[in-house]
């Protein structure tokens, strides 16, 4: 038997033999199965199972270390890939914050008086989500952009009594899939609005033919999928109310130093992914979904997941926190709550709140800025090489865009292939995504990103078209 | 024995009521001169109608005024590593310092999910095994690591219930969930999101699903029934073995509430039971933090015949190299984005290196063995009852009543959690499961000496007396916390709700 196989397991203080047997005599038992005589004895398990044998923290240590060292990060070399998580960087100051065990280790807080830290913060968080979007309430998170999407599906069509939500052509394969399995259980159609072939914008006239009295919201994105920013936002948002349909919109929250906030186009919905804020990658999760609506009894009461809310003592002394309109949630409401969502991504939420703290309203202005500047940048270098084509639209592009090599005829993974070689990580394949597009990537530049990966990325890829 | 715990009480302002214009707590690089040069100013990159003109209403902090901020924050927050945390169906055991270190290494968080399949070799190695041994814990043919919490596996479970009814021609008759009355708010309300009315069973005079009421309410509509087992009094279904049978021959499928399956760690496994899909929680049974209610994780493990149905993409290993496959051509699709928590799963994978095949099973053992050590003690004390067959060993947890205490001295459930507080305790979970009134639902967990469950007993003893002796200061509770009892009708009633600072700010106005 190893060390740490029984008896004196670390984490177990009651496994010491002496302690096991008092508490054993103290219930009148000789052996603990018999606390499992009510289970059947077939299903007893009468051998160990196919499982490692127990190592010490330093092999366990070693072993993930090893593991881990065999992957290559945007620490080994430049990665051009977003398209859903994002590259940004992680303040220290974040990263001692959510390891806080006080935080990093307490449950949902059902017992608010004892838990006011959390609460704070993540009506802190709810708050400044608010004033970046421009919107009124925010949820305390949902799991990530997807999911949020297929919430706020469901919430318009119990708000309007209708079964149909209109979405943009060009969006995540990830949301629209994601999508699917929220809303067709619920027998929701999705219909998705083509895209104008020159600038990538929502067709206006697809919008107007395709919008009905059935028509429970109208989503777009900004930026969109491809990086483009969407500018008919007004006359979306007019032909949706005109509906009397919703006006949903997904962000990213980087974007909104500069850009103006769906608040201000007036949303009723706002979804997105804040996972850019003060949250790594992790190899696509956890993320960090954002639910936000307008000051409006009819959406509110609708919003699925946690919200704290600003309260006082009985005694009236002093504010406090506390979950709010709890009524709504699965745990009172059973099969009739707004959703089943319980466990969140709080932890997250702490994190961006901790981010947009240290940031402020310059701190974001000047994040926009950098991205901005640097992603046109790199599309300025990168036109300059002949066979490629980005962005493909003519639009304006905040931090992704896209590139094509049609004209240089070669397709999009074997110029991938030809970069990794050169260690650098070309950006996503959306070929087979949107096959109209052709061989199309989508690249990603972000503040990490410096004038001198960029320009070693146009280098490589230059040399990859000529064949060097 | 006096409360000894005083919680920090900074009385710390809202966040928008810190700091100075102009402050600023980070700076991030700046695009080079160069570049600005080349491609001008940002104001002229946006079009005119899509430029923020006013600056988001932020606070102002330096880097200093934001980590007291939050570190005061958290002194008045209360984690497991702080004191005991007996939440009932929550599993709050210790979270290993180790995964967290492990969790935080760049070679995983800097990492996008759609690089190259050569560069991400490790992390997919890591993946590939932690659902195999899963599907051994288990007792399942193939796990998927997909769902971010539990009820998003529920979400996934009943959606695989559709699907494979849907599969069979029968999706437009099987239209019903059943579910006992005992179990979490989140088994009826996924049921109801996958599309399914939910039939609620009653227990029977043990707490356990009533065979006879089961069998009345299947039928040629039963999609499945779901299931916690050992249900959520802690006690242990024995009869699963008919009502597996029951609904296996109405033709529904078996669905395991993974809440509880800490008792069962290499003990059993609910795959042989005839569950046809379990889901874990990982922030439960396999020590992830909770991070103040999340992120967790909640992999699916399914019978052989719903494996075809899971989402896309699943791991796979050639023997050579492993790689993300998407040609599932009857998969259900995605429930999220990417393939799961990672960085809680990657913890998940540290925790059963470090606990191993005997190490688990010691800690259902344990975990079972302190619960019925509880019980024991607390079925002395004053005022609580044991309800649902006392004599039944008990599993992972115990659900006491205080309706006696209630009955004689005024004071609630909620009163004698308050009240815990004060002593420097976590509460139970309350008022759950619905069928116990005046619930206080205990689960200590394997991760807590003896000598601190004989102070929780002391605790709970000294509570009773109080409660007879002098019960306002349990009604009054708690009173060491950083706040008093708080007024939580009030943050949801319509006049006084304000669910950000904007709405705080516009309400003031309203209601000077």
């Amino acid at each position: 038997m190893r060390l740490l196989g029984k008896h004196n397991h670390p984490y177990i203080p009651n496994s010491q033999p002496e302690v096991k047997e008092a508490m054993m005599r103290e219930i009148g038992i000789k052996s603990i199965d018999e606390l499992y005589a009510d289970v059947p004895e077939k299903y007893r398990l009468k051998k160990l199972l196919n499982l490692p044998e127990a190592l010490s923290e330093f092999e366990v240590k070693k072993h993930v270390e090893s593991l881990l060292s065999k992957n290559k990060t945007c620490e080994d070399m430049p990665v051009f890939l977003g398209a859903g998580c994002w590259p940004h960087y992680v303040p220290a100051v974040v990263k001692e914050i959510v390891q806080r065990s006080e935080l990093l280790t307490s449950y949902t807080p059902y017992q608010p008086e004892i838990s006011q830290g959390m609460l704070q913060a993540l009506f802190e968080y709810q708050s400044m989500i608010c004033e970046l979007t421009s919107m009124d309430v925010a949820n305390c998170s949902m799991y990530d952009w997807a999911s949020a999407l297929g919430e706020a599906a469901r919430m318009a069509t119990r708000i309007k009594g209708r079964n149909e939500i209109l979405i943009p052509h060009i969006i995540s394969p990830e949301r629209t899939a994601t999508l699917k399995s929220y809303t067709e259980p619920a027998g929701i159609s999705v219909k998705q609005i083509s895209f104008n072939k020159e600038n990538g914008q929502i067709n206006l006239e697809d919008l107007k033919r395709k919008i009905s009295e059935k028509t429970a919201a109208v989503y777009i994105e900004n930026p969109s999928y491809l990086g483009f920013i969407e500018t008919q936002v007004q006359e979306i948002r007019a032909e949706a109310h005109a509906h009397n349909a919703l006006f949903i919109v997904g962000i990213d929250p980087v974007s909104l130093g500069v850009l103006k906030p769906p608040g201000e186009y007036d949303a009723d919905v706002v979804i997105g992914e804040a996972q850019p804020l003060g949250n790594a990658m992790n190899f696509g999760g956890p993320l960090l979904g954002i639910m936000a609506c307008r000051d409006d009894t009819s959406l509110i009461r609708q919003m699925p997941g946690r919200i704290i809310g600003l309260t006082t003592t009985q005694q009236g002394d002093q504010n406090g926190f506390c979950m709010a309109l709890q009524t709504r949630e699965q745990h009172i409401r059973r099969e009739k709550a707004t959703s089943n969502i319980c466990s969140n991504e709080a932890l997250c939420a702490v994190a961006s709140t901790v981010y947009m703290a240290l940031l402020g309203p310059k701190g974001f202005q000047e994040l926009g800025e950098t991205i901005m500047t640097r992603a046109n940048y790199a599309m300025r270098v990168l036109s300059r090489i002949e066979g490629i084509v980005t962005p493909v639209f003519k639009s304006a592009h905040f931090k992704e865009f896209t590139v094509n090599f049609d004209k240089a005829g070669l397709n999009v993974k074997e110029v991938n292939e030809k970069l990794l070689r050169n260690c650098v990580h070309g950006g996503k394949d959306v070929s087979k995504e949107f096959p109209e597009l052709g061989q199309t990537s989508l690249y990603c530049v972000t503040e990490i990103h410096s004038k001198e990966e960029i320009e070693r990325l146009a280098d490589t890829l230059e040399g990859v078209l000529r064949g060097r | 024995m006096n409360p000894m715990f005083k919680q920090a009480r900074w009385n710390e302002n809202v966040i928008f009521d810190l700091g100075e214009p102009g402050r600023r707590g980070h700076v991030l690089p700046r695009a080079e001169d160069e570049i600005i040069q080349a491609v001008g100013s940002v104001d002229k990159l946006i079009p005119a109608n899509m430029l923020r003109t006013s600056q988001p209403k932020l606070p102002e902090l330096s880097e200093v005024e934001v980590v007291r901020h939050f570190i005061r924050l958290s002194e008045m927050n209360y984690g497991v590593d702080s004191g005991f945390y007996p939440l009932g169906s929550c599993t709050m055991k210790y979270n290993p310092k180790i995964n967290d270190q492990l969790a935080g290494l760049p070679s995983l968080g800097m990492l996008n999910p759609y690089q190259d399949e050569s560069t991400v070799q490790g992390i997919l190695k890591i993946l590939y095994k932690l659902e195999l041994w899963l599907a051994e814990i288990t007792g399942t043919y193939e796990v998927c690591l997909q769902p971010a919490a539990g009820a998003h596996s529920e979400l996934l479970g009943t959606l695989l219930m559709r699907e494979y009814h849907k599969m069979n021609n029968a999706l437009e008759k099987r239209t019903e969930v059943i579910i006992p009355d005992s179990a979490h708010g989140t088994n009826p309300a996924s049921a109801a999101m996958a599309g399914f009315n939910v039939v609620v069973v009653p227990s029977d005079d043990n707490g356990c699903v009533g065979l006879g009421a089961l069998k009345a309410a299947v039928s040629e509509r039963t999609a499945g029934l779901m299931l916690t087992n050992p249900n959520t009094l802690g006690v242990f279904e024995k009869n699963i073995d008919e009502i597996a049978k029951v609904v296996h021959e109405a033709g529904g499928l078996l669905y395991y509430d993974g809440a509880n399956l800490n008792p069962l760690l290499c003990k059993a496994r609910p795959g042989d039971m005839g569950f046809d899909i379990v889901h874990i929680n990982i922030h439960k049974t396999f020590s992830t933090p909770h991070g103040g209610g999340g992120p967790g994780a909640g992999p699916v493990g399914v019978s052989k015949d719903l494996a075809k149905f899971l989402p896309v993409p699943r791991v796979s290993f050639d023997g050579n190299r492993y790689s993300l496959d998407y040609d599932r051509p009857y998969s259900i699709g995605k429930i999220k984005s990417f393939y799961g928590n990672v960085g809680v799963l990657l913890r998940a994978y540290a925790y059963i290196l470090s606990m191993g095949r005997e190490g688990l099973k010691e800690a259902a053992e344990i975990a079972v063995l302190n619960a019925n050590y509880l019980v024991q003690k607390l079925k002395e004390i004053r005022g609580l009852a044991l309800p649902y067959d006392g004599k039944k060993p008990r599993k992972h947890e115990c659900v006491f009543s205080a309706k006696l205490l209630k009955n004689e001295t005024g004071v609630s459930a909620l009163n004698v959690a308050k009240r815990l507080l004060d002593y420097g305790m976590h509460a139970p979970t309350v008022y759950f499961p619905l069928i116990v009134d005046e619930a206080l639902m205990i689960e200590p967990t394997e991760t807590v000496e003896k000598e601190e469950l004989d102070r929780f007993v002391e605790v709970m003893r000294k509570i009773s007396e109080e409660a007879y002796t002098n019960s306002e200061t349990v009604l009054n509770a708690p009173h060491n916390t950083a706040v008093s009892r708080l007024d939580e009708v009030k943050a949801s009633h319509p006049r006084t709700i304000a669910l950000s600072w904007r709405m705080h700010q516009k309400k003031s106005k309203q209601n000077p």
